[in-house]
This record gives structure tokens, sequence and C-alpha cells, in this order.
């Protein structure tokens, strides 16, 4: 390839990146999730640094291997989550009447706490008492810290690499 | 809320459509959604210029036409969160929970693990895991990551490994959102119509009633799937994939569910209508993974001793 061609695909990939690095700059997202963290890295591996909650507003800065970095509105300091506890609408906590007729017919919005929520479950529930939500709320209760799991996986020499292949 | 015209506009719109879906051959989920979509928009132009209907109404039904031509996908996943506990409940009434503290610690910690290394490591509620006391060979995953495991599904499993396949599988269902495909896409079109209806945040008697009935419904869909006719032998292969991908991926050795389901092959009887009505079977199961996956199963001492420990007496 010649200087002068090679100097015109330099530039258009720097072009090319410097672009699409400002438009993810932009991108606005919102946790999907009751609850989540934000990492120092793009691993489940990464130290806790901040929680996130349902609802929460965050700009993407950068993405990586399925992980987002974020910085939360109001914050300075980004971190780390996993793209599926990220959704690009917007999650609107209490809406109003004009929110449900866009949330109905279109996909920027989503309404928290419509539809199958916890109304609904109560509802249900009072038709079907013999039924053990007991039972499901500890299950929810039972959450492996992430120094337990690395323990556990360090001393049974589960790691990445450690099958047969 | 909503004056009792708009609503009674609404509810029809929603039982067209749920006729249209009805009547409509679905050649695929999107394209079906396109034509419900199609057919919506059809019949409120044709409307319009019969002059039954006022060109806004129209043109709401058009709007409304893209509301209800939405599939499981449109589903939260807070709402699927709340699907998969009444799910997991409805799974409770079949099995009673295993009381072993021991064992279900450690089925949390490989089944957490695998979770964050799976496609969908991060959901509303997160996964859970619990061990169920019967001697029937079974696993069953709720909608969100609840995931149940009886003691005779246990008793397949000789190293961590072939645990860690079994979580796995279920994680896979869960991943792919299988359960939520059990429902009928009638019930997705109701619930969207009732949401139409009700703007505020607290439902109205009138409303709660049809959504909790939608809701109950939308539970005996897939909880018939789960339990009763088992999911398509293209589900089951997707979650077997994922299961070698995703032990693999954390460091277990896939082999784990060859092993499994050798071991599950010598144990289920004729007659038997657990596992085996609602699986492939074993053998067709591992034709599957074993191009998958490579050498012979190997198990590092301190892993096999402490799977001795924590599933003992199970």
């Amino acid at each position: 390839m010649s200087l002068g061609k090679r100097t015109l695909l330099a530039f258009v990939m720097s072009v090319f990146l410097l672009t699409s690095g400002v438009g993810l700059a932009a991108t606005m997202k919102s946790v999907q999730i009751k609850e989540g963290a934000l990492r120092s890295t793009p691993s489940f591996m990464g130290k806790i640094i901040a929680k996130v909650f349902y609802g929460d507003r965050v700009e993407e800065m950068a993405s990586k291997n399925g992980w987002a970095k974020v910085m939360p509105a109001g914050k300075t300091q980004p971190g780390w989550i996993h793209d599926s506890a990220l959704t690009h609408k917007k999650i609107v906590l209490t809406a109003g009447k004009g929110d449900v007729d866009q949330a109905a017919t279109g996909d920027e919005i989503a309404l928290a706490g419509k539809g199958f929520n916890d109304q609904v479950e109560n509802a249900f529930k009072e038709k079907n008492p013999k039924m053990d939500f007991k039972m499901i709320d500890q299950m929810e209760n039972m959450v492996v810290s992430d120094s337990r799991m690395r323990q556990f996986l360090q001393a049974g020499q589960v790691h990445p690499g450690g099958g047969s292949q | 809320m909503m004056n009792a015209g708009r609503r009674e506009f609404l509810r029809t719109i929603g039982q067209a459509a749920l006729f249209s879906s009805g009547i409509l051959p679905f050649a695929g989920f999107l394209s079906g959604c396109k034509t419900l979509e199609t057919a919506s928009r059809i019949g409120a132009q044709v409307g319009a210029a019969t002059g039954v209907l006022t060109e806004s109404q129209a043109q709401s039904i058009q709007k409304s036409g893209r509301a209800v031509a939405r599939s499981f996908e449109e589903i939260t996943p807070e709402q699927e969160y709340y699907i998969g506990r009444t799910v997991g409940a409805r799974i409770l009434q079949k099995y009673q929970p295993y009381p072993n503290r021991r064992a279900t610690t450690y089925i949390n910690l490989i089944g957490q693990s695998l979770s964050r290394a799976s496609d969908l490591p991060e959901t509303f509620g997160g996964y859970h895991f619990l061990i169920q006391d019967s001697d029937e060979i079974n696993a069953l995953a709720a909608p969100g990551g609840l995931v149940f495991v009886t003691r005779g599904m246990l008793r397949c499993c000789r190293s961590e490994d072939a645990v860690a396949a079994v979580l796995a599988h279920e994680i896979g269902h869960v991943q792919y959102r299988h359960g939520l495909q059990a429902i009928k896409k009638s019930r997705v079109t109701s619930a969207m119509t009732t949401l139409g209806i009700e703007g505020t945040k607290t439902f109205g008697g009138q409303e709660l009633s049809e959504l909790t009935e939608t809701f109950e419904k939308s539970i005996a869909d897939i909880t018939n799937t789960l339990i009763n006719n088992g999911y398509s032998r293209a589900f089951e292969r997707q979650a077997d994939s994922a299961a070698v991908t995703i032990t693999r991926r954390v460091g277990y050795d896939p082999n784990g569910l060859v092993e499994m389901l050798k071991e599950m092959q010598r144990q289920l009887k004729p007659g038997r209508i657990d596992f085996a009505k609602t699986h492939p079977a074993p053998q067709s199961r591992i034709a599957l993974v074993e191009p998958m996956i490579g050498a012979s199963l190997w198990i590092p001492e301190a892993r096999q001793h402490r799977f001795n420990i924590a599933l003992a007496g199970v």
C-alpha cells in the first residue's frame, strides 16, 4: 500500500473512532434491575464502587465485552455494569397519563410498577391463600457475596480454562 | 381514571386484536406481530373510510394496534420477576423444599457463580436456587432466575461439575426467556390493553381484577408447559448448549453434563413420568452435546471432597 493510501486509511479510521466515541458519550440508559453494582473493572470480579437502583439514569461512556462504563446522573465517579442490567428506555417510576399513552404506543419509555406488579401479586395471593410465597421470599434472600464466591471457586480449583478443554 | 367510553373503546380494540390473533395464521412470532399490526391498520382505515369511525378514533386504533402487537419481549424484567415469583410458588406446590442448609448454600454458590457467566447475568431479582424434597428426577426454572432442583435429580450427579451442568441448563432456560414464551400471545395482548386503560399508579377494582385474571392464566400457561408438557426439543437443545458454554466459561468441565445424563439414563425407571415426560431421552441429549465437548472428565480432589460432604444424605 502506498504512503498516501495508508495516510488516508489512518485518517478515515481516526474519524470513525472519534465519531463513534462521541456518539457513545451521549447515550443515556436506565437501570432495569432492582439493585445493581458499579464495578472498577468490566467483570463480576471487579471491586464494587457504588450501588445503582431501579430507574436510575446513567450515561454510557464506553463499552467492552458486554459491559458498559457508566456515569450515574449527578455523580462524578463512573463504574462498569453488565449490559443486561440496563435498558435504553427511560423508566418512569411515577407515571402520569401521558406516560401511559406513550408507553403503550412507543419504545422510548417503560413504566415501573405497571402491569404485573405487587398489587397483582397480592390480589393473586388473596385468591390462592395456600401458595407459599414466604419460601419464595426466603429464596430471594439467598445471596452469595463476591468474596464468598471467589473463595469457593478458588478452593475448588474452578477457574476459566480449568476444564478438559 | 379514564372515562367509561374510552375504556369500552380500548376493550373493543383489545378484543378485536385477540380475535385477529386467533384467526390469522402465524408463520413465525415476529411475522405474526407484524400481521396483527397490519390487520389493525387496515381495519382502522376501512372504518374511517366507511364513516363508522371518526378520524381520531381510527388513529387511536392504529396506535393501539401497535400497543397490542407486542410480544413476550415487551414484558419488562420487573414484570418477569413477578411472574417468576408466582411460577416459583406453584412449583413449590408440587414438591416441598428440602430443609438442608448446607446443601442449599452449596447449590447457590455453584448456581450464582454460573449465572454470572450466562448471557443474562443480571435479572430484576437475581438468580436463586432451591432443593426440593422429592425422589422424582426433575429441575425447573421460573422466569427471572428462580431455579428448583429435586433431590432425585441431585442423586444423578456424581460430581460438582455434574451439578453445575444441571443448574447451567436451567439458567439457559432463564437466559433465553423460554418460560415467558409459553405465555399465550393473547394474554400479553390482554395485559397491554388493560395497561392502556388504566393510567394511575394504583389500579382500580375492575382493571386489577382483569389484570389478575390475565396474570393467573399466564402463570398457568407457564406451569402447564414446565410441569406437564415440557418445552420443545429445540428449547431443550438450546438449554443444553447454553449449559456447555456456561460451565466452560466458569471453569467447570462440560463433561459433567454427559456424566449426569448417563447416570440419569440408568436411574430413569420405565413408567416413571416425571422428567422423562418433559425432556428428550438422555441418550439423544448426549448425542447432541458430546461433539461440543472434549476429553474425559477430570475433577480436582478438593472439589470432589467438598461435593461429597455438601450433598451427603441428599
